[in-house]
Order: structure tokens, then sequence, then C-alpha cells
């Protein structure tokens, strides 16, 4: 069956765009249920988006939930393979809180998850991914690029308490270069750290530009590797020709208690937050007893409506009217003649309120009458 | 075009003077109308006046790229964009206030009268102290003086309204100014015309400090 491109809303045609495009780079479709232990979720509350879970006791007594999240399944139903990376991808509705509303929505998810043997070729490949779903989406897009490794090692080099980091993190995430002068000030950190840090919250640009600018505050051993990691990945990336949609930016932060090395956002032009989110999670899968690393990225599609042109200002291009007694075969054939024609055409005994058409017809007894007519 | 959010009132037509000293004039804006919206397409802007504490909303959901908010309104609502850079004007602090002959008894629930119930509760839980918060819209100061409630949370500049309604600021909770903020998707799509109006606000502070 041949499927006209105009009939499939932006997030239909972004899903088909990502499954092909994963397949090709050997990602299987993971298919799960909508449901979950509770438990799942209750274990590792801080790395769901929302806290709020629904759930439900099922049949057999136990407590369970219709899916806040995709990665936590996956992760729990795989197993670690010495040298292994299993390559999955899976689109899949899960229903969070949601920000505005306070009430609970579908939301429709489209990702991929690389877990193993991680090394910085899969890191590569998972960002190149993020990028191609982002061009796939829309031609205006960006992914922001970011290292919680050099987050770290430089709010580490400030020797600040628990609740300080904290503070800051919320700061880098939010660009907020005056309240960490503050902050910094407030808690004695040395002039040098604070700098290092401002610096870091300011930049923002392209590889190109601003990788080399890193190399001054990547002084010490563990931001240094950090940098060099991801200088390859980026290189590589520019390589396949994604350099023009990355920007380097340091306030793409998550928990860090899950996520460590590379961290990314994606936006597209047309909508307001960004709709990808992903990084590497080695820390969560330690957490739930895996000893390998992963690295995976998540697009949310329902934003992806804001997107849509105007629709055609008609609802059919023909309505034709006809009574119980016309005669069907010449209602059936009239219709047809249409519809092969490429018209969309609406039979009706009356004419649905607030219906919009081209032209109005009505089948009398020698053939088709011209009622109204508004193209 | 750079859609730019205003505070309606006093911060807002201070806040749109920096902006026309940063280069970004519209003069209609000037004009004594109730028009809501002023554009200059030569230098690419459009202000829009809202109510203060919509601005935050307005830049979150992108309908403006940039806008001015209080940090009182960004802390009770923490939205999801960039604070850019702080503007030093509309200075005050969100404080604890009670009547002057308030002891605090740490046996009993405080009670708490706010239109800031997320600041309050934060505050308080970071001190790990039970309350009982009392949402008000306005004219908070009555609580405490009607017992509705023992304390109140909320915005003091001079502290007159308090001193003549006979409370007093127990607890300075944040200071507050206003804050320019922005919208996470604009800033990468509108960089350049972002980072500069940054860049011309910091020489403009800056200047008037050193005068």
């Amino acid at each position: 069956m041949n499927i006209n491109d105009s009939v499939l809303k932006n997030e239909e045609k972004a899903i088909f765009g990502m499954r092909s495009l994963y397949r090709k780079y050997g990602y299987s479709q993971y298919k799960m249920s909508k449901f979950e232990e509770y438990d799942l979720y209750v274990r590792n509350k801080d790395f769901l988006v929302s806290d709020n879970i629904i759930s439900f006791t099922d049949t057999n007594g136990r407590l369970m939930a219709l899916k806040p999240d995709v990665t936590l399944s996956i992760i729990k139903n795989g197993s670690d393979a010495a040298g292994v990376v299993q390559k999955v991808f899976y689109d899949e509705n899960v229903y969070r809180v949601s920000k505005g509303s306070h009430a609970f929505k579908e939301i429709m998810q489209v990702g991929l998850e690389c877990i193993g043997a991680i090394d910085n070729y899969c890191i590569y490949e998972v960002l190149m991914l993020a990028a191609e779903s982002l061009r796939s989406i829309s031609a205006e897009c960006v992914l922001d690029v970011s290292h919680l490794g050099i987050v770290s090692a430089v709010i580490d080099g400030m020797n600040v308490e628990e609740p300080v980091r904290n503070a800051l993190l919320k700061c880098i995430g939010e660009k907020n270069a005056h309240e960490i002068a503050k902050l910094c000030t407030e808690n004695s950190v040395s002039e040098d750290a604070k700098n290092r840090l401002l610096s870091l919250v300011s930049t923002y640009g392209d590889a190109k530009t601003v990788l080399p600018e890193l190399k001054a505050l990547c002084t010490d051993d563990a931001s240094a590797a950090c940098l060099d990691q991801l200088m390859e990945v980026v290189t590589a990336l520019e390589a396949s020709g994604c350099g023009d949609v990355l920007r380097i930016d340091f306030s793409v932060t998550s928990d860090m208690n899950y996520y460590n090395g590379i961290v990314f956002r994606g936006f597209v032009r047309g909508i307001p937050t960004g709709i990808l989110s992903g990084g590497q999670y080695d820390k969560l899968m330690q957490k739930m007893g895996r000893k390998s690393g992963a690295i995976g990225f998540a697009v949310y599609l329902d934003m992806l409506e804001d997107l849509s042109e105007e629709g055609t200002p008609y609802d059919a291009d023909t309505v034709i009217l006809y009574t119980e007694n016309d005669d069907m075969g010449a209602l059936r054939s009239t219709v047809r003649m249409l519809t092969d024609a490429g018209q969309r055409v609406c039979a009706q005994k009356a004419v649905p309120e607030k219906m919009r058409y081209k032209q109005l017809l009505r089948l009398n007894g020698k053939g088709v009458e011209i009622l109204e007519t508004n193209a | 075009m750079l859609n730019v959010a205003l505070p309606k009132g006093r911060i807002g037509e201070k806040v749109y003077s920096m902006f026309e000293a940063a280069g970004l004039e519209c003069p209609s804006i000037r004009e004594n109308n109730r028009k809501l919206i002023f554009e200059n397409p030569e230098v690419g802007v459009r202000y829009f006046w809202v109510k203060p504490s919509d601005v935050a909303i307005y830049v979150e959901r992108g309908a403006a790229d940039i806008g001015v908010a209080g940090k009182d309104i960004l802390l009770e609502y923490e939205p999801d964009i960039y604070e850019l850079y702080d503007l030093n004007i509309g200075k005050c602090r969100m404080a604890v206030a009670a009547k002057e002959d308030f002891r605090d008894n740490p046996q009993k629930t405080l009670k708490v009268a706010t239109k800031f119930t997320n600041i309050a509760q934060n505050y308080y839980t970071s001190l790990g102290r039970d309350i009982d918060i009392i949402h008000l819209n306005g004219s908070i100061e009555l609580a405490p003086i009607l017992g509705l409630s023992d304390v109140i949370v909320d915005i003091v500049e001079t502290g007159t309204t308090l001193r003549e309604n006979h409370l007093t600021v127990v607890e300075s909770i944040v200071p507050i100014s206003a804050r320019l903020i922005a919208n996470k998707a604009s800033f990468k799509f509108k960089n350049e015309a972002i980072a500069s109006i940054v860049k011309k606000l910091s020489e403009i502070k800056e200047g008037m400090s050193e005068n």
C-alpha cells in the first residue's frame, strides 16, 4: 500500500525515520509490556523524570506500575557478557506527570540504549544517531554536549560540602554565573577555582572554537583525560558530517548519582524545550547490579505537534448528499470517481455542523447537482 | 526578531531603559496607550508587557526568548530556563516576619502564611522544621495580627508596612533582585543576539557602578 506522506503527522514521520536509521546500525527493536513491577521504580526514584507513578494491584496481588520509563526495564532484563554490546531501540508510550497541568500524560518516546563494553566508538555512534534523529525531525537543530567528568573535576577542586556542590550544579544548569560567584565567595573558594568554574559555565559554541579553549581549564589528570575523550568523540562526529549541529555546553547536567561521562540534550527550532536527552549511565548500571557500562538517549515525540504546519482549511474537498431513496450504486460510483481523481470525499445525508468543504453536491435521479462551491 | 517579556510596572520601565541604552530601542513603547506589544523591526526586537509573575512562564514556554523576572518568582515556580544576568535592580529580600512580641515554640507546628509556598516549604525543610502552610494571595501582614498564622514569609523592601503593623523581620531567607532569563531553545537558535544583550547590559551596569 502506498502511503501519502502528507497524511502522516510529524511524530509518525519521525518514528518511521528513526526506526530505519537505528536498524541500519544494527539496533534491534525492544518490545515490552506497558506494566512493570512498582518496586523497580521505587528503588531508582531519583533516576525518573517525575516522582509520580500510576500504580495498581495486579490480580496476583503484586503492586504494578504503568511504566514511566523504559531504560530501567531494559537494564533489568539484560545480562552482562564479556566484550559484547547489546544495541536496542524502542518506541513506547510512557506515563508521567506533565509539569504544566500536574496531571498524568501519555508521552510517546523513541530511544535507544547501547549496553555492555562501551568504548569511544559506541559513544560516537550513539551521539551520531542522536544528531541524525534530530535532523530527521528538523534541519534546524542543535545537539548540546557536555562531559560530567570535566564538571565534576572542576567542582572537586573547590573542596566544598555536598549542599554547596548541589547548589553549584543547579547554577551550572541555569548558566547562573552571578550565583556561582556569590556561592564561591560565601564558601571561601579560591579565586582560581572560582574562575575555572565561571569559564566553564560561560563556555558555549561549536567544538572547533570551544575545545581548544578548554585545554587551559583541564589541567589536572582527571579532567584532561575527560577532555581527550570528548575531543576524540567530537572529531569522529565532525568527520561523519555532524559537526554543524554540535555545540559544547556544560550547562547540560544530569544526576551524577546515575550519569557519568558524556551527556547531551537536543533542541529543534520551534520547540521551546529540549526534545532529546541522553548520556552515559554506568553508575545506574552499577546500582542495578550490572558490571558493564551503558549509554543511550530518548526523544520525546509529544512536543512535535508544535512543529505542525497549519492543516488544510477544508475537512473534505467534496461533501456529497444523498437520501435513502437514492441508488447506492450511483452513490458508490460517484464517490469512487471523485476519490480516484484525488479528492477527499465525504458522503452524508445532511451537512455536519461546522464542516468545511470546497463543494457541496447532491445526488438526484439523473446524476449530480452542484449546490455550493467555496474554493 | 528577539521577543522580550517585560514585567509591567516601575521595574519594567527601568529595565526597558537599560535595554534601550543597550541598543534595543523601540520608541513606540513610550507612547501613552494601552497596547501590549511594541515592535522595532529595524533593530529586530519585539517587547511585550506581562504581569511580573507571568514573565517566567512566557519565557519557559518560548513565547518570549528572554525576559526579566524577580528572583522570588524564579525560586517559587522553578521554571526550566537560563538565568543569565543579575540586573541588580528591584532589590529586596524574602524574609520571615512576625509580631514584635513573637517567641517561637519549637515544640509546636509553626503556622506560616505566605504567597510563596514553595520558598517557605524549602526554607523550613532545610531547617528540619514542621510547618503548616496557609496560602494567601494578598495582605499577608494581616495573618499574624489576626492569629491566622504565627509568622509570614514575604518580600520585604523597606520594612515600612511591617513596622506600621507592629511586625518585625525574624529571619532573612534570600536576597531578591531582577534577573535576565532566557528560554533554553532560544538561547541555542538566537545565541548571538542573546549573548550580545547580556554583554551590553553588563557593560552598562559596570559603567553605572563606576559613576
